[in-house]
C-alpha cells in the first residue's frame, strides 16, 4: 500500500486513488494530421521504465483532482509529486 | 538416461548416484545462429522447437537468473483454450493439444492434470457473454459446455450456489480439457529436451544491450561477455519493454505486478478450476494439497514482483463469498510476478521492424497456458522469418491498423 | 499414564490453581492455564504427534513456537475446526479437542508408513520421472498422489465466527516483544512517541520467558514484569500480544494478525471477533523479531524426542515440563550448555552434551561437570534410533574437517536429543521489506545488511545474541526512532546485564552419516540431505530450483528451521560459498494468517454492499424479482401469481404498448456539468454537436474511447446556458466521471467546467405508454404536457403529485413517455402516487426485461450487449451521430484507422428467426457455412433475442460481417449444437417512424 502525497489533501493511502499510467503524453492538437503509426505511438506506445517513472494518479475518493508522480518502479519510492501540465522536476526544460 | 518407473527402481539400488545433470551448463559460445532471450517456459520452448521441428540447433536461451523464475514459476498454473476469438481460441487451442502429449514429448512428466476449468457466471450479462464464448468456442472445434448451477453444484458441491449471496451463481461454463499443470516442470522439462538437442542454457546471464549494424541486429551484450547472433528471440515477459528499448523499439505494453497466493495443504476438497469473473476469483488444488489462488493485478507499472495487501485482502473476501468454507483456511505465502500488459489483452509474437529481432510479449496475465504452443509458433517465426497461420494476427502492426484482438472478457482479473 | 508425568510440581509461568481439560486423538488429558497445546502433551509424556507429509514417518514436538516444523494439529470440531495448527502456538483451553494430521487410521499405526519402507524409489522429484505411461493415466496416478498429501482437513462448513479489520498509525512499530524489543519500546515510549509493540506470544517477554539471566541486577524475569507494566501505564504506548506482524509492505505499511478469542473455549468467544488484521502505516519500525534455532542434519533426527534445545528448554522454564526422563544434548555453540543445566535441574537427567566443537567453552563446561554432566568435545551424534521414540543417541568423534568420523561409536540411551545447530536471525520481516542481507561467518547465518525502508534491526534479529547489547541495541533504536518523528533527544539509558564471551559456533551441516539412516533438512515436507545432494547433481543448484525440485522450505513452517541448513548443503554439494548460494526471498506472511481474518468485515451483506434505489422496498414488497447491473440491484420482472419470466414479460410489455406502464429508472447515472466552457466538454467527449442544444431541450450523446470503439450512451440536457444534466448507463456511471474529469483536468485544464456526480440525488419514475401524458395531466398542473408545449426531447421543471420534479420528455420504450426526477427522499412517495393515480389505467410496473424488449424492438442498443468495446458508431449504424463536421472530438481519429473502414465489419442487424415462435439464444454463432466442419467460420453472433408479445413472434439483434448489405438474406444461427435460420432485416420492429414516442 503506497502513501501518496496528495497535493491537496496530504498523504493518504493508495486505495483512495487511482492509477493513471504514464504522464506527459499529450494528447497531439490535431489528431487527423497524425498517419497511423503515430496515432498507434500516441495512443498505445509506452516507455514503461524500469526505474522512475513519471505518472499519473488521481485523487479518487478524495479531492478527485489529477496530478503527476515521479516513482521508482523497483523500489516504489515516490521522489516527487507535481502538478499537471508542469514538466518532470528530475529533468532539464 | 530416460526418465521412468525403472530408472527410479534402479536408482534406489545406488542412493540415485547415477542421475545426469537434467542440462548442462555450458560456456557461451562466440556465437549461435538464435539467441533466446529469457529463460522462462515460453522462451525455453522455443529454444526446443526451433532445434526439433526447424532443424536449428545452434541455439542459446539466456536467462538473466535461473530457468523458469519469471511468470513460469509465480503462475496459478491453470491451462484452458476457451477463448472468444478465433485467432486466441486456434493459437490456445493448439497449445492445449500440445499440453496432452507434453510428458510423453519431454520425457518429463508436467503433471498436466484435465481436471476442467469452470467459468461462473454471475448476472445476467455474465450469461449472456457466456453463452457467446461457448457457442463459439465450440463452433471452434474446442470443447465447452454449460452447466446450470444445479450442474455446477454437482461438479463442485463446495461452491456456494445459495440463490441469497450477494452475486449468486447462475451458471458456468466448463472445459472439461482445461486443468492445471506443474508449473517448473514446464521450464525444466522443455530445458532438460532442448539441451539434448544441443541447445545451450546459459542462466545468470543478464542481457545488457543488443548490438545492430543498421537495421540488422548482431548480437546480444551480456554479464558474461558479448555473444553474436543471426537472429534474436526476446521472449523475457515483464521485461519486455527493457529489452525492445535496447533495439530501440517501444511497445504497447505496460508491466505490473499480479499478485498470487497458496493456503497451507490440506487433504483433497476442490477437485477442478474455478475462476468467476464477476467476483474475481480464481482457484485449484495443487496435487499438495494447496488452495492455489489467483489475486487482481496491481494498478501501477512495477518491476518489483511485489504488490499491495489490499489486494489480498479483496481476493480473500471474494474468495470466502463463493467458498465459505475457506475462511479458516489460511494463507501461507503470497508473491507477485511482473505481466506484461497489452491493450488488447492478447500478445504480440512477431517480427519487428528491427531486423532479426523478434518478439514474443504481451501475455498479460495468462500466458502459462500458452507455454507450448507460444514457442511453437514463435520458433516458426524466427525460423522462417515469418509468422505462421496460427500468430499472423499477433502482430505489433495490429495497435496501427485497429486490428486489435480484444480479449479482455477471456481473463479471469480485470485489465 | 499419570496425569501430568512430566510436570514439576513447581515453577514455570504457569496457573497451577486452575485444571484445564481437553483431549488429543480423542484422548483426556489435562493442563493449566499458560500451557501450549506442545507444553500440555509433553507434561503428559506425549510426543508423538503426527506423521510427515511424504513418508508418514512418526514425528515430535520440535520447537515451542513458530519454528514448529512438525506439530501439526486438526484443532477444534465442527464448523470451528482449522487444519495444521501448530501445538507450539495453540494456547490451550478447556475442552480443546485436537488430533494429529495426515495419518490413517492413527498416529501410532499408520498405513502410509508404507511409503516409508519404499523411500528409495521416492528421492526429491520422483515425480518428475515417472508416471508418465500410459499418457493418459496420470489422472489416475493423480488421484492417490493427492490423497497422500495434504496435511489437515479443510472445514466443511461456513465460518461461524467473525474477523475484524482496522487501520493505525503510529511513530514506531516494534515487531517482538522480546529484551531487545522491550528495551526499544520503553526508550521510543519514554521519548513520548506513538508506539505500538506487537508480539505473537500471549505473554510479552520473549526469550526472557524461558531464559534465566539477570537485568540491571535482577532477575531477568522481575525486569521484564517492570518492563510491561511500565508500558501499560503510557498513554501513547499500545501493546498487543498475540499480534504476529506478518507481513513488511511498501511504505512501511505493515500487517498484524492478532488473535482476539482463539485461545478461549467455543462458549466464551460469543460476541467477539475471533481475529483481526492491523494494517499499521509506521514512522519507523524496530524489529526485534529474535533468532531461530536450528537443528542440525544427522542420521534420524526426525524421531519423536529429538528437539531443539531451546525448546527443551523452554518447557523446562516455561512450563515446568521434563520433556523426557534421559535426555543428550547436542550442539555447536554456547547456548545449549544453559539448556543442560537447566534440562538437569528440571530433573531430566542429562547423560551427555557433545559439543561439535573440538574446543568448547571453559567455564560453561565446568558447569556441566560441577552438575554431574559429560561433555564430549568435538564430537556429536551421529544417529538416533528407536520408532516411536527416540531410544538412544550414536556419539562419534567427528574428524578435523567436520566430514568423517573418528574413534568407536558410543550407544547412550535416552528418551529426548535436544538439538543445537547455531541461530539463524528472523530477518523474514527485514527481508519482506526490501532490505538486503549478508552473510556473518562469525555466527553462521544472514544478518541484515542494507535496508530500503525506514526501519532498523536489534538484538538476535540482526545477529546481537548477546543479552546485554541485545538491550543496548533495543534502547538505541527505541530511542532514535523516537526522536526522527520529534520526540526526545534520541538518547536512552540501556539496562545492564552480564556480556558473556562468546565461542563461535562450528558449522557441520551435515552431520557425517554412521552410514544407516534417513538424514532429514525439511522436517516438515521430508527432504533428506540426500535430496539435496541429488538436486545439486541434477543441476537444480539455484536456490529456487532447490526449494522448488526438492519441496525444501515450501512446507507451512515455510523453512524456518531448514532453509539455512539446506543452502549450505547445496553450497557444500555445489563447490560454492554460501553467500555466492545466495538465499531465497522471504515472502509474507511469517508465519501463516487466516484467509478470514484477511477479509476481516466484508463478507456477507458487506462485501461489496448492493445499492438500491429510493423505492426498492416497494419493489420487494411486490415480489419483485431482481438483476445485478454493476452494484445495483434492479427490478428484473414483476411476477404476478405463478407467472414466469416469459408470462410476466410478455404482460409488462403489453401494458407498456397499450396503456401505462411504470419503471424504476432511478439507477442511471446522472452527472451535473456547470461552467462557460461546459458545452465544449460535451463537444470534446460525445460524438455529435452540442453548442446549438437549447436551454430545455435534451440530446442523445455517444461516447467512444480514442480507439473509436462505443465507451457509454445517455441523453444528456441543456439547464441553462452553462449548465447540463447528464445521464449515463447503470453500470458506467463512475467510469464516466472519471472519464470526463481525466478529460478536463490533464487536457482541457483551463475550461471551466465543474462536475458533481448526481446519481443517488435524485430518484426517477418512467412512464410510459398511450395513457402516460394522460396520467400527468392529473398529477402536474403546472407543466403544458401536449406535444407542441413539451415536444419529444425536452425537459420541464413542475410539481408531479405535489412533489417538485423535473420530468424529461425521453423514451427508451418507444412509447409517449416521462421521466420524472424528484429529489430521492421523495421518491417512494412519487411512486406511491403514480401506482394510486394510474391504477385507472391498470399501471403497470415493469422490470429491465421489458425493458429490453421494448427498446429492441425500437432497435436501441444497450451499451455492453450490442456492443463489447470493440464496435464503432458506424458498426452500429449510428454514422447519423457522428459529426462530420467536428474537427474533433474523443475518438475521431481512432475511426479512421484502416480496420475501422473496413466494409466486412461486424453490423448490427435484426434477425427473424425462421420459427417464429424459436427465441434464439443471446450470443448464438452466425455461421458463415452450416455444413463446414469444426473450425466453423463465424460472422457475428446474437447480441439481444427475445420473444414480442406486441409482435406476436420472436425476433433479435446480431453484430453481423457485412450485415448491413445483407438484409433480405437467412443465415445459419447456430448454439449448443442446434442449428436455426434466421432472416436478416433492419434492426427495428416497431413503429419506425418514430410516431408513438414523439406524440
Amino acid at each position: 500500500m503506497h502513501l501518496i502525497a496528495c497535493p491537496w489533501c496530504g498523504p493518504r493511502d493508495e486505495a483512495e486513488f487511482s492509477y493513471g499510467g504514464e504522464a506527459h503524453i499529450l494528447r497531439p492538437e490535431q489528431p487527423d494530421a497524425l498517419d497511423d503509426a503515430a496515432f498507434a505511438n500516441y495512443l498505445f506506445m509506452r516507455g514503461n521504465p524500469k526505474g522512475v517513472h513519471a505518472e499519473r494518479w488521481v485523487h479518487t475518493v478524495g479531492c478527485r483532482r489529477w496530478f503527476n508522480a515521479l516513482r521508482s518502479t523497483v523500489t516504489h519510492e515516490i521522489t516527487a509529486i507535481y502538478p499537471m501540465g508542469t514538466p518532470r522536476p528530475d529533468r532539464a526544460p | 538416461m530416460k526418465y521412468s518407473l525403472l530408472g527410479l527402481i534402479k536408482g534406489a539400488g545406488n542412493h540415485h548416484k547415477d542421475w545426469p545433470a537434467a542440462w548442462r551448463q555450458p560456456e557461451p559460445k562466440p556465437a549461435y545462429d538464435v539467441v533466446i532471450i529469457g529463460g522462462g517456459g515460453h522462451g525455453l520452448a522455443t529454444a526446443y522447437f526451433l532445434a526439433k521441428e526447424h532443424g536449428v540447433t545452434n541455439v542459446a536461451v539466456v536467462e538473466k537468473g535461473w530457468i523458469g523464475g519469471g511468470n513460469t514459476g509465480r503462475n496459478t498454473t491453470i491451462v484452458r483454450s476457451n477463448y472468444l476469438w478465433d485467432e486466441s481460441a486456434h493459437l490456445y487451442e493448439k497449445s492445449l493439444k500440445l499440453w496432452e502429449g507434453l510428458s510423453q514429448e519431454l520425457n518429463f512428466n508436467t503433471m498436466f492434470s484435465q481436471r476442467g476449468v469452470m467459468n461462473l457466471a454471475h448476472n445476467l450479462h455474465d450469461l449472456r457473454e457466456l453463452n457467446r464464448r461457448v457457442s463459439a468456442i465450440r463452433l471452434n472445434g474446442i470443447d465447452s459446455e454449460f452447466l446450470t448451477t444445479e450442474q455446477v453444484k454437482a461438479f463442485c458441491p463446495i461452491i456456494n450456489t445459495a440463490p441469497t449471496i450477494r452475486y449468486p451463481v447462475l451458471g458456468a461454463s466448463l472445459q472439461r480439457r482445461g486443468g492445471t499443470a506443474r508449473h517448473d516442470a514446464v521450464a525444466w522439462g522443455f530445458a532438460r529436451a532442448a539441451d539434448r538437442l544441443g541447445v545451450d542454457i546459459l542462466q545468470n546471464c543478464e542481457v545488457t544491450g543488443i548490438r545492430r549494424e543498421g537495421i540488422r541486429v548482431t548480437g546480444v551484450e551480456t554479464t558474461r561477455g558479448f555473444i553474436g547472433a543471426r537472429k534474436i528471440g526476446s521472449v523475457a515477459a515483464g521485461h519486455s519493454s527493457v529489452i525492445a528499448a535496447m533495439a530501440g523499439l517501444r511497445l504497447p505494453i505496460e508491466s505490473h505486478p499480479l499478485q498470487a497466493l497458496v493456503s497451507e495443504p490440506v487433504k483433497p476438497v476442490l477437485d477442478t478450476v474455478v475462476m468467476s469473473g464477476a467476483v474475481h476469483v480464481y482457484v485449484s488444488q495443487s496435487d499438495k494439497g494447496e488452495l492455489v489462488i489467483g489475486a487482481g493485478i496491481d494498478a501501477y507499472n512495477s518491476y518489483a514482483q511485489r504488490g499491495t495487501l489490499q489486494v489480498i485482502e479483496e481476493q480473500m473476501a471474494a474468495l470466502i463469498e463463493l467458498f465459505p468454507m475457506f475462511s479458516r483456511m489460511r494463507l501461507m505465502r503470497q508473491w507477485a510476478g511482473i505481466v506484461d500488459v497489452c491493450p488488447d489483452a492478447s500478445p504480440i509474437m512477431a517480427r519487428t521492424p528491427v531486423e532479426g529481432f523478434y518478439i514474443n510479449c504481451g501475455w498479460g496475465t495468462g500466458g502459462f497456458k500458452a507455454t507450448p504452443g507460444s514457442g511453437w509458433v514463435f520458433a516458426h517465426t524466427i525460423a522462417q522469418d515469418r509468422p505462421h497461420e496460427l500468430n499472423a494476427a499477433f502482430t505489433l502492426e495490429r495497435f496501427s491498423s485497429g486490428a486489435l484482438i480484444d480479449e479482455h472478457g477471456a481473463a479471469a482479473v480485470a485489465h | 499414564m499419570t496425569a501430568q508425568s512430566h510436570r514439576n510440581p513447581t515453577g514455570g509461568r504457569i496457573d497451577r490453581a486452575r485444571t484445564l481439560g481437553f483431549t488429543f486423538n480423542g484422548r483426556y488429558y489435562e493442563g493449566h492455564p499458560g500451557d501450549t497445546l506442545a507444553s500440555a502433551l509433553l507434561a503428559n509424556g506425549v510426543h508423538l504427534v503426527g506423521r510427515s507429509f511424504k513418508y508418514h514417518r512418526p514425528r515430535g514436538i520440535v520447537g515451542s513456537g513458530a519454528e514448529e516444523p512438525n506439530a501439526l494439529v486438526q484443532l477444534g470440531q465442527g464448523a470451528l475446526t482449522e487444519p495444521n495448527v501448530r501445538a507450539t502456538q495453540a494456547e490451550l483451553h478447556d475442552g480443546l479437542a485436537a488430533a494429529s494430521v495426515n495419518c490413517w487410521p492413527g498416529v501410532r499405526w499408520d498405513i502410509g508408513a508404507i511409503n516409508g519402507l519404499l523411500g528409495g524409489l521416492f528421492p526429491a522429484g520422483f515425480y518428475y520421472k515417472t508416471f508418465m505411461w500410459p499418457a493418459r493415466a496420470w489422472r489416475a496416478y493423480e488421484w492417490f498422489i493427492r490423497r497422500a498429501a495434504g496435511l489437515g482437513l479443510a472445514p466443511r462448513e461456513p465460518d461461524p465466527e467473525r474477523y475484524d479489520g482496522t487501520h493505525a498509525h503510529c511513530d514506531v512499530l516494534v515487531a517482538g516483544g522480546g529484551p531487545a524489543g522491550l528495551a526499544a519500546a520503553l526508550a521510543a515510549g519514554r521519548a513520548g512517541g506513538r508506539v505500538i509493540l506487537a508480539d505473537e506470544q500471549a505473554e510479552i517477554g520473549g526469550s526472557l520467558l524461558a531464559g534465566g539471566g539477570t537485568i540491571d541486577g535482577r532477575p531477568a524475569r522481575a525486569w521484564l514484569d517492570d518492563a510491561t507494566a511500565e508500558l501499560a501505564g503510557m498513554a501513547e504506548v499500545r501493546v498487543l500480544p498475540r499480534a504476529t506482524v506478518f507481513g513488511y509492505y511498501d511504505h512501511n505499511y505493515l500487517g498484524i494478525a492478532e488473535r482476539l478469542a482463539d485461545h478461549l473455549p467455543p462458549a466464551e468467544r460469543a460476541g467477539r471477533a475471533r481475529q483481526r488484521v492491523w494494517k499499521v502505516r509506521a514512522g519507523r519500525v524496530v524489529l526485534a523479531t529474535g533468532a531461530i534455532e536450528r537443528p542440525l542434519v544427522f542420521d534420524g533426527n526426525d524421531r519423536p524426542g529429538v528437539m531443539l534445545a531451546t525448546a527443551a528448554q523452554a518447557y523446562a522454564n516455561r512450563w515446568a515440563v521434563r520433556v523426557g526422563d534421559r535426555a543428550v544434548v547436542v550442539t555447536n555453540n554456547d547456548s545449549a550448555y544453559q539448556t543442560a543445566l537447566d534440562l538437569s535441574e528440571s530433573g531430566v537427567a542429562v547423560a551427555l552434551l557433545a559439543d561439535l566443537r573440538a574446543e568448547v567453552p571453559a567455564a560453561l563446561a565446568q558447569r556441566l561437570s560441577r552438575a554431574g554432566i559429560e561433555v564430549a568435545a568435538g564430537s556429536a551424534v551421529v544417529d538416533a534410533a528407536g520408532g516411536t521414540r527416540v531410544t538412544s543417541a550414536e556419539i562419534r568423534r567427528l574428524g578435523a574437517d567436520g566430514t568423517t568420523l573418528e574413534g568407536p561409536a558410543r550407544h547412550v540411551p535416552c528418551d529426548v536429543i535436544a538439538v543445537s545447530g547455531g541461530w539463524s536471525p528472523a530477518v523474514h520481516l527485514f527481508s519482506q521489506s526490501g532490505g538486503r542481507l549478508r552473510w556473518d561467518e562469525a555466527i553462521a547465518g544472514f544478518v541484515p545488511d542494507i535496508s530500503r525502508q525506514a526501519e532498523v534491526s536489534v538484538g538476535a534479529a540482526r545477529g546481537t545474541f548477546d543479552l546485554a547489547a541485545a538491550l543496548a541495541e533495543g534502547a538505541r533504536a527505541g530511542a532514535a526512532a523516537a526522536h526522527a518523528a520529534g520526540f526526545g533527544d534520541g538518547t536512552a539509558t540501556a539496562p545492564a546485564a552480564n556480556a558473556r564471551e562468546v565461542i563461535a559456533p562450528r558449522p557441520v551441516w551435515r552431520v557425517p552419516s554412521a552410514g544407516r539412516g534417513k538424514a532429514f533438512v525439511d522436517i516438515q515436507n521430508d527432504v533428506t540431505a540426500a535430496d539435496i545432494a541429488l538436486a545439486a547433481r541434477e543441476g537444480y543448484s539455484a536456490v529456487e530450483h532447490l526449494k522448488r525440485y526438492t519441496t525444501t522450505g515450501m512446507g507451512t513452517d515455510q523453512g524456518k528451521t531448514s532453509n539455512v541448513n539446506a543452502l549450505a548443503i547445496l553450497a557444500h554439494a555445489t563447490g560454492t560459498a554460501i553467500p555466492a548460494v545466495g538465499t531465497t526471498t522471504f515472502r509474507p506472511p511469517y508465519t501463516p494468517v487466516t484467509f478470514g481474518a484477511l477479509a476481516g468485515r466484508t463478507v456477507g451483506p458487506l462485501f461489496d454492499p448492493a445499492r438500491l434505489t429510493a423505492m426498492h422496498p416497494w419493489h420487494v414488497q411486490a415480489g419483485t424479482r431482481f438483476e445485478d447491473v454493476g452494484q445495483w440491484k434492479r427490478p428484473w420482472y414483476y411476477p404476478r401469481g405463478s407467472e414466469t419470466l416469459h408470462q410476466a414479460v410478455a404482460r409488462e410489455c403489453r401494458a407498456v404498448r397499450t396503456s401505462l406502464g411504470i419503471m424504476d429508472a432511478s439507477t442511471l447515472g446522472k452527472i451535473d456539468i456547470q461552467g462557460p466552457d461546459a458545452a465544449k466538454l460535451l463537444d470534446l467527449v460525445y460524438t455529435n454537436a452540442w453548442g446549438g442544444l437549447e436551454v430545455g431541450r435534451c440530446r442523445y450523446g455517444l461516447m467512444l474511447k480514442e480507439d473509436g470503439m462505443v465507451f457509454d450512451d445517455g441523453v444528456t440536457a441543456r439547464l441553462g446556458p452553462q449548465h447540463f444534466h447528464m445521464t449515463t448507463t447503470t453500470g458506467g456511471a463512475a467510469r464516466v466521471m472519471a472519464w470526463l474529469e481525466e478529460w478536463l483536468q490533464t487536457e482541457r485544464p483551463h475550461w471551466r467546467v465543474y462536475l458533481t456526480s448526481v446519481t443517488t440525488q435524485w430518484a426517477v419514475a418512467a412512464i410510459a405508454g398511450p395513457n402516460a401524458r394522460r396520467l400527468m395531466a392529473e398529477l402536474c398542473p403546472n407543466i403544458a404536457l401536449d406535444a407542441i408545449d413539451f415536444p419529444f426531447m425536452a425537459w420541464r421543471d413542475g410539481t408531479v403529485a405535489g412533489i417538485a420534479a423535473r420530468v424529461f420528455r425521453v423514451s427508451f420504450s418507444g412509447e409517449s413517455a416521462f421521466e420524472i426526477n424528484v429529489p430521492s427522499s421523495q421518491g417512494m412517495a412519487l411512486w406511491q402516487a403514480l401506482m394510486t393515480a394510474g391504477a385507472k389505467y391498470d399501471i403497470t410496473p415493469y422490470g429491465t426485461e421489458a425493458m429490453h424488449v421494448l427498446r429492441a424492438e425500437k432497435g436501441f442498443v444497450i451499451v455492453g450487449q450490442e456492443t463489447d468495446g470493440t464496435v464503432t458508431p458506424g458498426d452500429l449504424g449510428m454514422d447519423w451521430i457522428v459529426g462530420k463536421k467536428k474537427p474533433d472530438f474523443v475518438g475521431r481519429r481512432g475511426l479512421a484507422r484502416a480496420d475501422c473502414k473496413r466494409p466486412d465489419r461486424k453490423q448490427l442487424v435484426g434477425l427473424l428467426p425462421q420459427d417464429p415462435k424459436e427465441v434464439l439464444v443471446e450470443g448464438a454463432q452466425i455461421m458463415a457455412d452450416a455444413a463446414a466442419p469444426p473450425p466453423v467460420p463465424m460472422e457475428g453472433h446474437v447480441t439481444s433475442s427475445y420473444w414480442s408479445a406486441t409482435l406476436s413472434r420472436s425476433f433479435a439483434l446480431a453484430l453481423l460481417k457485412g450485415g448491413r448489405a445483407r438484409h433480405g438474406q437467412t443465415v445459419p444461427v447456430h448454439a449448443y449444437g442446434k442449428t436455426s435460420w434466421a432472416q436478416v432485416t433492419e434492426p427495428i420492429f416497431y413503429d419506425k417512424e418514430g410516431e408513438k414516442l414523439r406524440g
